[in-house]
């Protein structure tokens, strides 16, 4: 308990992973949330990723992680880009009338 | 180590309750304040384990980049009065499925991690961590010798971001006079200039 090790770490980048899908599912608010619930995912990898990468003491973990930080900018970039068209031609963003697909 | 686990936890329960808070707090402007405690709280865990450098880049383009992006969209797209309605209203029917698979993948991740054992002197890479200089010069050490393709190829993704974003934004306004260059260095003395004979008491008429 008073020991910090690597299993502390992994538990605390599943409880954010967990909050994040959780916030996916149960969200009736609006699309922003979900891109917000996107980037926790991401955060809880790369929690993962830079304990593993200290932990067992290779710096490529640490590489990765900066990788999946390009990808997560890039997709919040493009993703609030499409919300914002999106909210243009309809002019609302809340998930209830987001079925444009019948999904 | 005791402060080592007295920050640890600290910052953790930070963390987690303010990524509690983004998934459930009533307004969205809430939610991307809270987003921004969670990334600052997580990039302190990252400086504190080591990882200097990815902490403080999280800091820098998560809550300098991507925090106030998520900002300027809330404020642009005027949501703030689509308050957080979340049993009430329309029935919905994916909240119990919802609720299911989330509960199941937090089982099971703790139970990979609980269960998990580090299998001893595994590591037999060539990137393993040198004791003698900092975690930045080890991270550009490896990334621009090994990772050099992988570190272009992400500076591609941005750029391909950059254009996908401004493509989707941009639009085409009608009735707005623009500066046109080609229009400007084309012009020459004879399609610039009219001469015209002007009667005496009658004047001239211009910009028919």
């Amino acid at each position: 308990m008073i020991e910090i090790g690597l299993g502390h770490y992994l538990s605390l980048g599943a409880i954010i992973f967990f909050l994040g899908v959780i916030g996916i599912f149960l969200n009736r608010k609006n699309v922003i949330v979900i891109l917000m619930s996107i980037e926790l995912i991401l955060l809880a990898v790369n929690i993962n990723l830079i304990s593993f990468s200290i932990f067992s003491g290779d710096i490529v973990g640490q590489i990765f992680t900066m990788l999946i930080l390009t990808v997560a900018a890039a997709e919040a970039a493009i993703g609030l880009a499409i919300i914002v068209v999106y909210y243009r031609n309809r002019g609302s963003i809340r998930v209830e009338d987001i079925h444009g697909m019948k999904g | 180590m005791i402060v080592h686990s007295i920050f640890f936890y600290f910052f953790s329960i930070i963390a987690i309750f303010s990524s509690l808070m983004v998934i459930t707090s009533r307004s969205t402007i809430n939610s991307v304040f809270f987003l921004i405690l969670d990334f600052i709280s997580v990039g302190c865990l990252f400086i504190m384990v080591g990882a200097e450098f990815l902490g403080m880049i999280l800091l820098i383009v998560y809550v300098g980049a991507v925090a106030v992006l998520f900002l300027f969209v809330v404020m642009m797209l005027n949501v703030a009065e689509q308050k957080q309605s979340w049993f009430i209203g329309k029935k919905s029917t994916h909240i119990p499925t919802g609720l299911i698979v989330s509960v199941l993948i937090l089982l099971e991740l703790l139970v990979v991690v609980g269960g998990w054992k580090y299998k001893e002197d595994v590591m037999s890479s060539s990137t393993l961590v040198l004791s003698n200089i900092s975690n930045t010069h080890q991270l550009g050490l490896v990334m621009y010798t090994d990772y050099i393709l992988y570190f272009q190829l992400a500076g591609v993704v941005l750029l391909l971001a950059m254009i996908g974003a401004i493509l989707l934004t941009f639009r085409e306004r009608v009735g707005v006079k623009k500066q046109s260059y080609l229009n400007q260095i084309s012009r020459s003395p004879s399609t610039a200039i009219e001469l015209r004979e002007v009667k005496s008491n009658e004047g001239v008429k211009i910009d028919d």
